[in-house]
């Protein structure tokens, strides 16, 4: 009961990557002490059973404590804020208990997870390797220092932080939902086991083994029941069903859950059925999955008898549209399937009517069947079945399947998706059409659905095309279709999940089924006798079924579209790859990790949407692809240029620092989902972890903002995000699919805001995703971003504490021109104003967000993005290729700048408050330029309770136009005032951007 | 069989033809046709001589039954039948032509084509426009030019007649017609035009396309319009513009050895933006199933 989902996932991760020593080594800490930081996450982690909010409370305010009683509170801003804000001394307080009880199992379980996962983990070794690096030196430091509430918040720290993050985001979802705590505390562990037990060995038999009843509503409209255990996984019950059936090639078929008749959603088979359906009896209905595109290379007959059938629903239903002549033909030909020889008469004139052949059939048409089928003597009912694929085959709509969704205008088209590619429809007329190899990469956040297709011929440039679905879980789905179809249809043997690669984020589903050259491979093996089944009649009496559960689509959309955006992560859009910028921001690897508390979240909320106004209104949904123009882009050019060298400063980033970054970014994605399916309470984890997103998706605003601009944003709460991942690291493969799975339940689609998935393998740094933001609100475009970096560093030395606090400016202009020089001078004329207003952003945070700055004695820093990022986007749209010519390429990018602050703070000490509470000894103030920085250094000590601190503020201003890299100066500022104070660690970084915007024309 | 089955073999079926429906010119068309923009005089007897030669070609050379239509002096430019159906195996579809002054000369197709038995679609809503000019059959699928001619609605219902088949639109800016500047000179086979208008067309129809589709580039756009038949006992066969009045583009066509080229000149008619696809609707009645 008391074992938590997040522990669990946490000890594995750790477990995994030191090794089963490292492991054990952590537990023993733990366990030791109590106050150390690892114990701390063990806390954490625990006290999601018991009250959880504890922590938090205190960290956030005095009043914290009533938090653990009042699991209301955990509502609160507390549960935003990262487990390791809370003062240890909490800790203490609350952790004796579970962790006790908890540490044999969490062992037991991680051990088990290590065992499981370590394929997975395989792929990843290094990452692994680095974190539990980091988390022991975490942990020896946290030894050390505990004592003294400023914790020394080495960059290394970080991941430790980040799994407690994580957990204490689950924690805090438990805590809302307190009432079905307990049960399903309950219910996550035993899905954990079970997890567990599918991949390895069941170490943990389930306690009681329940059944569910479960129909299959099958292709001939018969309905298929049994008793599946509660925790069977959606393979299981597919088996079944094949093997009633008497199928063989069964990976062309799938069942749908009937849960939602309105949706076409399909039961993930690596996953619990139970997650990804939420109503009992189980409903499903069999289907054709993948619609081979030459159905006379399937081997056996009975295979093709199963495509017959739904080949006859898709038609009778109208899905599969056809002409008149084609219905009285395939109709011909299902009466000589089903009936034998025409008979005159067997055959009265009314044993056509019985049929079935088109959603509006009319007399003629039957009198046009009948008159075929006279034809079609001889045929025995395999051939009659052979010719009616080889028509129905070439059916243009044959196999695709459609999706609603708007264009750039708000005009509905439909997506199509099909073993050649991606299909747009505007009613029913083809507009554009993207086939495999021409996209590079799919993605969807939110709503939005992103293809990212290659250069036409004469273009040099990638372009991103954007769709809007009509929710968010409208485009998931439609994204992890697209995953399987060109997995399916493309791929020789499926691509394994995701490995935790630089700056990713979302979903880590994939196509886990065989792949259809794998399935032809295995249908050659075939050796049995032609199994003999007898064909059902398609008589209409059967096929009342036929619209009801087979063919949801055109009820789904109408629903989708009515159905507005789901979840509180709707509002918000993340993105994986600003994470790695921040990164690069920070100079430190480690800085960016801090949690974002939650008053960042919500003025980036709001930011946000201010922001996305002027990108969405513009951006979003641009009219026309780039794709077919010829004409390159400016804007497209500098962009790219731009995007290589955030690549070179990420690459050197990463170089300078010790523990690479990147694969937590990408495990954090995974966490997230796993927390859910493991958490008990669904709901909650996933506001939870979509406001996690969404501070993710500022960072990639950011991103696409420098890339597109060159200008430079801060990213910062990027990091709570990425600790609750990093904890499901090595969970990821199995996390990330159950969180697909699903999907089916709010829950799920709610979770993974943004999925990615590149069907070309590529670099990671080549991926830069565009994001966009939508907003309605229209704000303004400011004409300069101000960008400040602020670190602040503490260092502990004895009982003295130093702080280093530096805050760097960049200013990046927009770009050259005199309004860009414009601005630099003035830059640095204002410096001075700068810091005020720098200051005046942190104070603003804290004021927003109570608990923004809270007192922490943990490690970890925290962050604080006063201004949303705006998100600036290249953008996208619907591929009209009809009308691409009056697109110019100039539309597409459309950068505005703002001013934007981003702090990334450890949690430890609040720089100015704990300034204010000691005695000033000294301050010196020293300023020193060179060509494209200003550093002014502040330096201040004061003694505080004994203690001696000494804080250095740097105040950085970079001031440049877009020949100056922003970001590598930047980096470059934070490494040198890092290496001028090598005995301090930085605490703090705001980074406040001001970038003139810069006019398209311009550019 | 009727339906796709005819289409099997991707394309093969495009070409087969059995009818063909013709009109003779009328005298009002040297002064009255529409054109996109003044040019020569048009020598009416000379327009007579050549549409002859192209009716003669159909009927006697290739065997055709031809039905040709009489010339209404009231619908100067009812030579050009293309523009009044676009017909697919056994279903015709009645367009709505782009210039209201030839909305009549769907009158007399209509009954041409019922008497052929034909599954006839009329385009009867107010806001769609089609003109056959602009529509591209290459067997496998059609291509809606979207011109002066030719809007959005116009396609989605050719798209809704004939659902068997993908129906993409084509942006068309510079010319009159899609067809204009290409055709299907055999099955698979797009004889396209070299200007850059044409081999945009190109491009976003390739991109548009399932299939991958052999060019045939033509130094002139004019003398991309030509007409692919397959017929029994001859093969593919194609009728393309005169040397003397395209030579370089007429070199291009002799290098095709399997097709029996057949030069028809057609200089008059080109005045009044009339080419060889223009003057007549092919059909290929199967049975009479």
């Amino acid at each position: 009961m008391t074992t938590e989902v997040g522990p669990e996932t946490e000890v594995k991760k750790e477990s995994e990557q030191l090794g089963a020593d490292a492991a054990k080594e952590k537990h023993e800490e733990a366990t030791e002490s109590q106050e150390n930081q690892k114990s701390e996450k063990t806390l954490s982690e625990e006290t999601q059973s018991s009250p959880s909010s504890p922590a938090l409370a205190t960290q956030s305010s005095p009043s914290s404590q009533k938090k653990e009683k009042d699991p209301s509170e955990g509502k609160g801003i507390s549960r935003f804020i990262p487990p390791w804000l809370k003062k240890q001394k909490s800790y203490t307080l609350v952790e004796p208990k579970d962790e006790a009880k908890k540490k044999p199992v969490e062992e037991r379980q991680a051990v088990e997870e290590r065992e499981s996962q370590l394929p997975e983990d395989m792929a990843q070794p290094k990452g692994n390797l680095e974190e539990a690096t980091i988390e022991s030196q975490q942990e020896a430091k946290a030894d050390d220092k505990e004592e003294e509430k400023h914790s020394v918040s080495s960059s290394d720290t970080q991941p430790a932080k980040e799994d407690n993050k994580e957990i204490e985001v689950e924690k805090v979802a438990d805590e809302q939902e307190e009432k079905e705590k307990v049960e399903e505390k309950r219910e996550t562990k035993e899905v954990q086991t079970a997890e567990i037990k599918m991949e390895k060995a069941p170490q943990k038999a389930p306690k009681k083994i329940k059944t569910v009843p479960c129909k299959v509503m099958l292709l001939d409209g018969t309905e298929y029941s049994c008793d599946l255990e509660k925790r069977a996984k959606g393979q299981v019950l597919f088996d079944k069903v094949c093997e009633q059936l008497n199928l063989l090639e069964k990976d062309y078929f799938g069942l749908l859950l009937r849960e939602n008749s309105d949706q076409k959603n399909w039961l993930d088979s690596s996953k619990e059925i139970k997650r990804q359906i939420r109503s009992l009896p189980w409903l499903f209905t069999f289907n054709v999955k993948f619609y081979p595109p030459d159905p006379s290379q399937l081997t056996e007959d009975i295979t093709r008898y199963f495509l017959c059938l739904q080949l006859r629903q898709d038609i009778a239903s109208g899905r599969l549209p056809c002409s008149f002549v084609t219905h009285a033909l395939l109709g011909s030909y299902t009466l000589q399937a089903e009936l034998g020889d025409y008979d005159s008469e067997e055959h009265n004139n009314h044993y056509i009517s019985e049929f079935q052949f088109a959603p509006n059939q009319t007399k003629e048409m039957e009198d046009k069947v009948v008159e075929l089928h006279k034809t079609h003597r001889g045929l025995t009912p395999a051939e009659a079945d052979s010719h009616f694929l080889e028509n129905a085959k070439r059916l243009s709509m044959y196999g695709v399947d459609l999706h609603h969704a708007k264009d750039s205008e708000g005009v509905d088209i439909m997506l199509g998706v099909c073993a050649n590619g991606l299909l747009i429809y505007k009613d029913r007329l083809r507009i554009n059409r993207f086939a495999w190899p021409k996209i590079l990469k799919i993605s969807y956040k939110r709503s939005n659905f992103y293809i990212k297709v290659r250069p036409a011929e004469l273009e040099q440039f990638e372009s991103t095309i954007g769709f809007k679905l009509p929710n968010h879980r409208a485009a998931k789905r439609l994204w992890k279709v697209c995953v399987e179809h060109h997995t399916f249809y493309r791929l020789v043997s499926p691509e394994q999940p995701p490995k935790a690669k630089f700056l990713t984020l979302g979903s880590k589903f994939r196509y886990s089924g065989r792949t259809q050259a794998q399935t032809r491979q295995a249908s050659n093996l075939i050796d049995r006798p032609a199994p003999y089944f007898e064909r059902t009649s398609s008589k209409r009496v059967s096929r009342s079924l036929d619209g009801a559960p087979v063919g949801t689509t055109d009820q789904s959309l109408l629903r989708d579209f009515s159905a507005t955006t789901v979840g509180p992560a709707g509002d918000m859009v993340f993105d994986g790859e600003a994470v790695g910028q921040t990164k690069l921001k920070n100079g430190e690897g480690r800085d960016e990790d801090g949690s974002p508390t939650k008053i960042p979240q919500l003025e980036l909320t709001q930011d946000e949407k201010n922001n996305s106004l002027r990108v969405n209104g513009e951006n979003i949904y641009v009219r026309h692809s780039n794709l077919m123009l010829e004409d390159l882009d400016k804007t497209q050019d500098d962009l790219l240029k731009h995007q290589a060298s955030i690549s070179e400063l990420k690459r050197n980033f990463m170089e300078s620092t010790p523990e690479p970054r990147p694969n937590e970014w990408e495990k954090r994605r995974i966490t997230p989902l796993s927390l859910q399916t493991q958490g008990s309470s669904h709901e909650t984890l996933n506001v939870v972890e979509e406001k996690k997103q969404a501070e993710v998706g500022i960072e990639d605003t950011v991103v696409i903002d420098e890339i597109n601009r060159g200008k430079m944003q801060a990213v910062s709460d990027a990091g709570e995000t990425r600790k609750v991942e990093h904890v499901s690291k090595k969970d990821s493969s199995s996390l990330s699919s159950d969180s697909s799975s699903s999907s089916s339940s709010s829950s799920e689609s709610e979770d993974e805001v943004v999925g990615e998935y590149q069907p070309h393998h590529r670099a990671a740094e080549d991926i830069i995703r565009e994001e966009q933001e939508e907003n309605e609100d229209a704000k303004r475009k400011e004409e300069c971003a101000t960008k400040v970096i602020q670190s602040v560093e503490t260092v502990q030395e004895g009982s003295k504490v130093t702080v280093e606090h530096t805050q760097v400016t960049a200013k990046a202009l927009a770009q050259e021109n005199a309004v860009a020089i414009k601005t630099a001078e003035k830059n640095v004329m204002e410096e001075g104003k700068q810091d005020l207003r720098a200051e005046d952003e942190e104070e603003q945070l804290r004021i927003n967000g109570d608990v923004s700055h809270v007192d922490i004695d943990v490690v970890p820093q925290i962050i604080c993005c006063s201004e949303p990022p705006v998100v600036k986007t290249e953008m996208v749209t619907i591929s009209d290729a009809t009308q691409r010519t009056e697109i110019s390429t100039k539309e597409v990018p459309i950068v505005h700048t703002e001013t934007k602050t981003i702090t990334y703070e450890s949690p430890q000490f609040d720089g100015s408050a704990g300034v204010d509470a000691g005695v000033l000894l000294s301050a010196q103030t020293i300023t020193s330029e060179s060509l494209s920085t200003t550093t002014t250094t502040h330096i201040t000590k004061t003694v505080k309770g004994g203690v001696s601190e000494t804080r250095i503020e740097k105040r950085i201003v970079i001031t440049g136009d877009a020949d100056i890299d922003h970001d590598q100066a930047l980096a470059q500022a934070i490494k040198e005032a890092k290496e001028q104070h090598p005995d301090m660690s930085v605490t703090r970084v705001v980074v406040h951007k001001e970038t003139e915007l810069a006019e398209e024309g311009e550019e | 069989m009727a339906g796709l089955s005819s289409g099997s073999g991707g394309g093969s079926s495009l070409g087969l033809c059995s009818h063909a429906v013709v009109r003779a010119l009328p005298e009002s068309l040297p002064q009255q046709a529409l054109r996109i923009e003044k040019g020569k005089e048009v020598d009416f007897a000379r327009a007579e001589r050549e549409h002859q030669l192209y009716v003669g070609v159909l009927k006697s050379k290739l065997g055709l039954q031809v039905l040709e239509l009489p010339a209404d002096e009231s619908l100067p430019d009812c030579v050009f039948v293309e523009d009044m159906a676009v017909v697919c195996e056994e279903t015709a579809l009645i367009t709505r032509p782009g210039a209201p002054s030839r909305r009549k000369e769907v009158d007399a197709m209509k009954r041409a084509l019922e008497s052929l038995n034909l599954n006839i679609v009329e385009m009867t809503d107010e806001n769609a426009t089609l003109d056959g000019g602009d529509v591209l059959f290459t067997g496998r699928e059609f291509f809606v030019g979207l011109s002066k001619r030719t809007n959005q609605r116009g396609a989605e219902i050719l798209a809704d007649t004939f659902k068997d088949y993908a129906v993409s639109t084509v942006p068309v800016y510079d010319s009159l017609h899609l067809k204009s500047f290409c055709s299907m000179a055999g099955p698979n086979l797009i004889a396209i035009g070299s200007t850059e208008a044409a081999q945009k067309a190109l491009k976003t129809m390739q991109q548009m396309s399932d299939h991958r589709y052999d060019k045939l580039t033509v130094p002139d756009d004019a003398a991309a319009n030509c007409i692919y038949l397959n017929i029994p006992g001859k093969g593919h066969v194609l009728l393309h513009r005169a040397p003397e009045e395209y030579p370089e583009s007429a070199k291009v066509f002799e290098k095709l050895k399997d097709h029996m080229l057949i030069p028809i000149a057609h200089t008059e008619m080109e005045k009044v933006d009339g080419l060889l696809t223009c003057c007549s609707v092919l059909i290929n009645k199967t049975s009479e199933l």
